[in-house]
């Protein structure tokens, strides 16, 4: 695809008229023939270098099966489903972990570390591995190493642990599909910007500034060619 | 890839080394007179309009890494500038004690893929810094020299902002400014408390089309992506590419310069060039030589074009080459605002960038720093990346929920997950970008113990910030803290202390690096004269930041486009007069 035919494609039916863009409202971004097909399939831009790269870190495995065990209870108790969203493990964060430890391997011996940390906790509380006891027990350790502000200070190896899996969860999951939606995000896609709605405006008290309000684009005219005179007043 | 056409032995007008935003410019200048041109760039070609190519509005599932940076996109996954402060085989060294971070970007357009796009004219005051606190030395030219091109390249280009009248920060040929976003009605309140200006940004977005050839913003967001549509500025797309369709101009690509060529009467006669397609050199031969492949780079280039003539590198009898390098400053603050928690979603993507900042306000005279910084602003609902969700175990307990009752520290399940979701979008952040003192001691030279995998011998940086810098860095902070407050922010962290000098950034880490071909009237001080022409070289220019003699309190670029045009025409003339 050329460019002409990529512009085209965003904004469509103009370059006939005359005028490159003519009659592009706001309206004109919603039939922008533009699903972006991703994956395996396209180059999205990597070097042959990241390419590689890429393509090397998914096919190694870190996590051994006992460990990604350890890891799909966890996410799914930092961020559960709710009536909202549904869980990490639904939004595949576990898999995104995986990824992530490979790809910045200062994560894998703090990652390793922590979930054995769980057993031998387990092991010295209950006499049995972390997985092995029960939910009570398993959310009473939990409970010692959550919430940094009040965990004993024997607890520090453990607490440092979750902060980095509760940070690696999050962020794993607010950023796949599940999480767009748990946000609502409403954003990455073409549009016009107009302003902060009305109603926003009004519920924080603000009012735009008076001597810019003729100067902001005005999504009417953000079509036709821009013209000034000579001393650089907008006139088209 | 890398095409030969020129025989062996048939010259070009001009090459031009780099395809960045100084060689991009000089590129469509010199092609339009008529003059046959190559550009010769060390990096791969790059169209964000080939779908291959395109990074913009993709969401963050679509990289392994959700978006995180890597070493050859520090800027995240999804940035369009390839390279870095750390390329694989081209190192470069540092005296210690000193500090300086080197970025550098390989592709057609060069940085100006990724850059922010804030565009601002020097003012008159920023060319005559020494009349003004006796620090530095004078731009042999001044604002009126440049403003004739500044226009021009607003309208070539195009540039978003509001006319001001504010003496140091001229107005433009402006297309219209967007509205600001909801956090920066926040900052712009708490501004306003304390006397601190905030007013439209001026970036080169276009918010209108300016020609047939490229379309107009659609609010994406994503200017560091590379725009499919052409309405950012990056010099591929906007000067080499157009260039390239109308006129008489071969680009050279996966070519690395070694050294421009000289007669036994020191004239430049080409350069030679290393493929890192075969890894072989080659030879290309022109009557003017143009460097724009940035200013580090254009010094090494100088420095390892040495000769009888030039003993000490291609007209560098001065010693002056690599001297007075300088970056901008620049330290950041972030926070949050409460009242935003909750906040009703709505796109909120905007430009590629700050709809709103701040210009350098203050006077000088009454502080205990030389120079000022301008203000750039941050934060809100822009997408989540890598990194979104981070830090609740000491954001949380900011969050208040519905009774007014704070947060845990940490924690984990639906009560994390609820308070994560409330906070998204509350984030503001700032960050100064300052004018430091361009100083003799901080320099690059050739780093004769090192070579890169071209085999071509690398730089090495002495660098050191000054009572200056971290004075105004200093200053930044207590700033940060105001506006913040005032914005009714929580600020995260400490406050950055003298044992950080204040947050202030490495040099280098600004990605303003200039001065180290700086232009003056007197050879023995300078390396080029006022029309960027080297003084012991006369058919040898510079068009990017190297000429520099001092880099404002404002952003690099849009000056380099200037003064890139402005060289370009002088070279036109003293060609057409056969006086090179
Ligand atoms: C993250 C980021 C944000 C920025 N934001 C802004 C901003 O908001 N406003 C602003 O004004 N500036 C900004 N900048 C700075 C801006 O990008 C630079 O000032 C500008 O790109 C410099 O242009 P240049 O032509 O000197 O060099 P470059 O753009 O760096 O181009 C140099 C070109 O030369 C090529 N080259 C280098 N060495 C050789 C060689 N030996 N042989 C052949 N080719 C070679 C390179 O591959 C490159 O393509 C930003 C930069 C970055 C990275
Ligand atoms: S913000 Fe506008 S100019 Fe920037 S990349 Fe998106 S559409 Fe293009």
């Amino acid at each position: 695809m050329n460019r002409r035919e990529n512009l085209k494609l965003l904004f469509t039916g103009s370059l006939a008229s005359g005028l490159f863009m003519t009659g592009c409202g706001p309206e004109a971004p919603k039939e922008i023939a533009h699903a972006p097909t991703i994956g395996e399939g396209t180059k999205w831009g990597r070097t042959p270098e990241e390419m590689m790269r890429n393509a090397e870190l998914k096919a190694e495995v870190f996590f051994r099966e006992d460990e990604m065990k350890k890891l799909n209870y966890l996410v799914d108790v930092i961020i559960p489903k709710d009536d909202v969203s549904g869980s990490a493990t639904e939004a595949g964060v576990p898999d995104f972990i995986e990824f992530i430890v490979k790809d910045m391997p200062y994560y894998q011996t703090p990652m390793r570390g922590g979930l054995m940390w769980l057993d031998t906790q387990a092991e010295d509380r209950f006499g049995k591995p972390f997985m092995e006891a029960s939910e009570d027990q398993r959310i009473e350790i939990i409970d010692d190493i959550a919430y940094p502000d009040k965990a004993k200070p024997e607890m520090s190896r453990g607490v440092s642990f979750f902060n980095t899996l509760r940070d690696l969860t999050s962020t794993g999951f607010f950023t796949s599909p599940e999480g767009f939606k748990d946000l609502d995000y409403k954003g990455n896609r073409p549009n016009v910007w107009d302003g902060v709605p009305d109603e926003v405006m009004a519920k924080h008290g603000f009012k735009l500034e008076e001597k810019y309000i003729p100067l902001y684009m005005n999504p009417d005219t953000r079509s036709t060619l821009a013209q000034w005179d000579d001393e650089g007043n907008l006139i088209g | 890839m890398s095409f030969q056409i020129k025989s062996p032995g048939e010259a070009y007008d001009v090459i031009i080394v780099g395809s960045g935003a100084g060689g991009g410019m000089a590129s469509k200048i010199l092609s339009e007179a008529g003059f046959s041109v190559a550009v010769v760039e060390a990096g791969g070609d790059f169209d964000p309009a080939k779908e291959e190519d395109r990074t913009q509005l993709r969401f963050p599932w679509e990289s392994p890494r959700r978006g995180a940076s890597t070493q050859n996109r520090p800027f995240g996954d999804f940035d369009a500038a390839i390279g870095g402060w750390d390329i694989d085989g081209e190192p470069y060294t540092k005296n210690d004690g000193t500090e300086f971070d080197w970025f550098r970007s390989r592709m057609v357009g060069g940085r100006t893929n990724h850059w922010g796009r804030i565009s601002l004219r020097f003012g008159p005051n920023d060319f005559k810094r020494k009349n003004i606190d006796g620090l530095g030395d004078n731009w042999p030219i001044g604002y009126e020299d440049l403003k004739p091109y500044y226009d021009r390249v607003d309208k070539l280009i195009g540039v978003f902002g509001s006319k001001e009248g504010i003496y140091n920060e001229p107005d433009g040929f402006f297309l219209p400014p967007p509205k600001p976003r909801l956090h920066e009605l926040f900052i712009k309140k708490g501004a306003d408390k304390v006397n601190i200006p905030v007013m439209p940004s001026r970036l080169s977005i276009l918010t209108k089309p300016i020609n047939n050839e490229r379309g107009a913003c659609f609010f994406c967001n994503q200017c560091n992506r590379a725009c499919q549509a052409y309405a950012d500025f990056s010099a591929g797309t906007c000067l080499v590419k157009p260039a390239m369709k109308k006129g008489k101009v071969d680009l050279y690509t996966h070519a690395m310069v070694r050294k421009v060529t000289t007669n036994d009467k020191g004239m430049a006669t080409g350069v030679s060039y290393i493929s890192k397609v075969d890894m072989k050199e080659y030879k290309l031969k022109s009557r003017v030589v143009v460097l724009g492949a940035s200013a580090c780079e254009s010094a090494r280039i100088m420095l390892n074009s040495k000769s009888k003539v030039h003993p000490d590198g291609l007209s560098n009898g001065s010693g002056m080459i690599g001297r007075y390098l300088h970056d901008s400053t620049g330290s950041d603050r972030m926070g949050f605002i409460p009242d935003l928690v909750d906040r009703q979603k709505y796109n909120e993507d905007g430009v590629g960038g700050m709809h709103v900042y701040t210009p350098w306000w203050l006077d000088n005279s009454k502080l205990d720093f030389a120079r000022g910084y301008h203000i750039e602003y941050w934060g809100g609902m822009s997408m989540p990346s890598y990194g979104f969700g981070f830090g609740m175990d000491t954001i949380r307990k900011h969050i208040k929920d519905e009774f007014g009752n704070p947060g845990p520290a940490g924690g984990y399940g639906a009560g994390l997950k609820k308070d994560i979701r409330r906070y998204f979008g509350s984030m503001v952040g700032m960050s100064g970008r300052g004018e430091s003192i361009p100083r003799y001691e901080n320099y690059c030279e050739i780093d004769n113990n090192t070579v890169d995998k071209y085999g071509i011998p690398v730089l090495k940086f002495n660098y050191t910030w000054s009572d200056q810098e971290i004075k105004q860095a200093k200053h930044m902070q207590d700033t940060f803290e105001e506006v913040l407050t005032n914005a009714g922010a929580v600020l995260f962290g400490e406050k950055a202390g003298p044992d950080s000098k204040y947050g202030l950034h490495a040099p280098g880490r600004i990605i303003h690096e200039v001065g180290t071909t700086r232009m003056g009237d007197d050879p023995k001080t300078s390396v080029v004269n006022s029309n960027c022409q080297a003084h012991e070289c006369k058919n040898l220019f510079v068009v990017d930041g190297g000429p520099f003699v001092s880099q404002a309190d404002k952003n690099p670029t849009w000056t380099i486009l200037a003064l890139a045009w402005r060289t370009s025409d002088y070279i036109v003339s003293e060609l057409k007069k056969k006086n090179i």
